[in-house]
């Protein structure tokens, strides 16, 4: 944590000015809360020539309904959300109250939370201990000590609020140099520790809506962690689903921690119809083992963290269609 | 690069002259000498250089100086009226809340931002406040009945 940041802090007045900043700057980068990107830059982790400041930008900050959807501006704090009573509407966005500390979340904001980068025990260190060790495949380095022999980044997403929203439906509007599009928000991630964001050159995530008929799904955040508070989730579980007569009859699962993206399940045929018994949930936490990948990039094994993505499941599942709240 | 501010610093508006790439933290300790705002782990887990920005708890350590340009900031310094010690203090002190004393101003600072919000918060509640308060002594009973005490005894803040 000695690193001496040295940057140029740019505030532009809305969107498209940033967005025209980020092409004109190769290199910059922007900030919105900064409770994860001052933590790196502090630790040596990029050192870009001008930060593009998104606090500034009123049009990022605006919550309204357009009639179907309820629009968060991405510059919105979680605090803010959280003051707004989300969590009340959508149970899944509990999760806001998951994410780090109180004074972090006062500055940190839904489209950074959503834009986090990706998170490793040999990345998330400081300049002099990434040094020692050689560095790494995600920066300065090639050989990624999670998994030697391979050629990918296994960093992991862990971002806390990406799960919930992608169970309730929602989408986020990117701005670029050909103007605004909305896009499901599994469609921002992929597959890769080192660039698993598909926002192309300068692209900005701008906005963030939720459809307003998910508020009548039955939905949840759980979290497993080694401190109630402050630390990232080893394994993040989102559910959604819809319960008739005590039969799942929708389910949506999204699971954070474990990949370099949070990954959305959609797809439970086998499940659908079915009372929540320990045989089904044991086919849906296998239908999830089969995509996610827990690896050693944090300081608890890989398999923990795939047998509490299982028990959290089950447990969200069953508390959910219990008819109970959704507390993790 | 560098640019002049405004701010409203402990109930006073200034002026400085801030680099882009200043943290508040040292923004405070360094260039105002209001050293009490403590740097703990220097990487927003510790919340020992928590303030009051606009009344809400944030840590100096990850916030960047000119952000909080037109804003108002509060530091441990402020809390007590006219030198004396504000309720919070005074019950930190006479409950033992206070073991080496690192962690204190930030434990101060975000309990004083819960009970401006929350006058009369639950023991959960008050926990949850100060989830993002580290105290390496590990006095967490004591500080949470220290915040206690300072409800019991009334208006926070005077």
């Amino acid at each position: 944590m000695s690193a001496e940041m040295d940057f140029e802090l740019a505030t532009p007045k809305d969107a498209s000015e940033a967005v025209a900043l980020m092409q004109a700057n190769p290199g910059a980068c922007y900030i919105a809360g900064g409770t994860d990107l001052v933590a790196n830059l502090r630790r040596g982790i990029g050192a870009p020539p001008m930060l593009i400041a998104l606090d500034g930008i009123a049009e990022m900050q605006t919550i309204a309904e357009d009639g179907t959807h309820l629009v968060i501006g991405a510059s919105v704090t979680l605090a803010r959300l959280m003051a707004e009573g989300l969590p009340k509407r959508f149970a899944a966005m509990s999760a806001l109250a998951e994410v780090a500390g109180p004074g972090l979340r006062e500055a940190a904001t839904i489209g950074g939370n959503l834009c986090l980068d990706t998170r490793c025990i040999f990345y998330n260190q400081s300049k002099w201990w990434r040094k020692a060790n050689g560095y790494c495949l995600k920066l300065d380095g090639d050989t990624c000590h999670v998994a030697p022999k391979g050629k990918r980044c296994h960093a992991a997403f862990s971002g806390d609020v990406a799960p919930a929203l992608l169970v309730l439906g929602a989408e986020v509007q990117v701005v670029g140099s050909g103007g605004a599009r909305w896009m499901p928000l599994s469609d921002l991630y992929r597959e890769d520790g080192l660039d698993h964001l598909t926002l192309g050159a300068g692209e900005l995530l701008v906005a963030v809506r939720i459809p307003l008929a998910a508020a009548a799904l039955h939905s949840g955040y759980a979290k497993s962690r080694l401190r109630k508070a402050v630390d990232f989730p080893l394994a993040g579980v989102a559910v959604a689903l819809d319960c008739k007569d005590g039969r799942i009859a929708d389910l949506r699962v999204a699971v954070t921690g474990t990949n370099p993206r949070p990954i959305l399940f959609d797809h439970f045929p086998d499940a659908i119809g079915q009372e929540p018994t320990g045989a089904v949930l044991d086919a849906i936490t296998r239908e999830i083992g089969k995509d996610i990948t827990p690896m050693r990039t944090t300081n608890m094994p890989g398999m923990y963290r795939r047998q509490m993505a299982g028990v959290l499941v089950k447990r969200l599942i069953t508390r959910l269609c219990a008819g109970q709240g959704a507390k993790g | 690069m560098a640019s002049i501010i405004g701010l409203t610093i402990n109930g006073r508006k200034q002026e400085h002259l801030i680099p882009d790439a200043m943290l508040l933290v040292d923004f405070l300790r360094d260039k105002l000498g209001l050293t009490g705002t403590k740097k703990g782990c220097d990487g927003g887990e510790c919340g020992a250089c928590t303030v009051l920005v606009d009344g809400k708890q944030r840590l100096g350590c990850m916030t960047l100086a000119k952000s909080v340009a037109g804003k108002t900031v509060e530091t441990i310094e402020s809390v007590g009226p006219h030198g004396r010690l504000s309720r919070l203090q005074t019950a930190f002190h006479e409950k033992l809340g206070t073991q080496c004393g690192f962690c204190t101003p930030g434990m101060i600072m975000a309990a004083e931002s819960l009970l401006r919000d929350n006058p009369d918060p639950d023991e959960d509640e008050i926990r949850t406040a100060l989830s993002g308060n580290l105290c390496r002594c590990t006095g967490y009973v004591k500080i949470i009945e220290s915040v206690q005490a300072a409800i019991a005894a009334g208006e926070v803040g005077k």
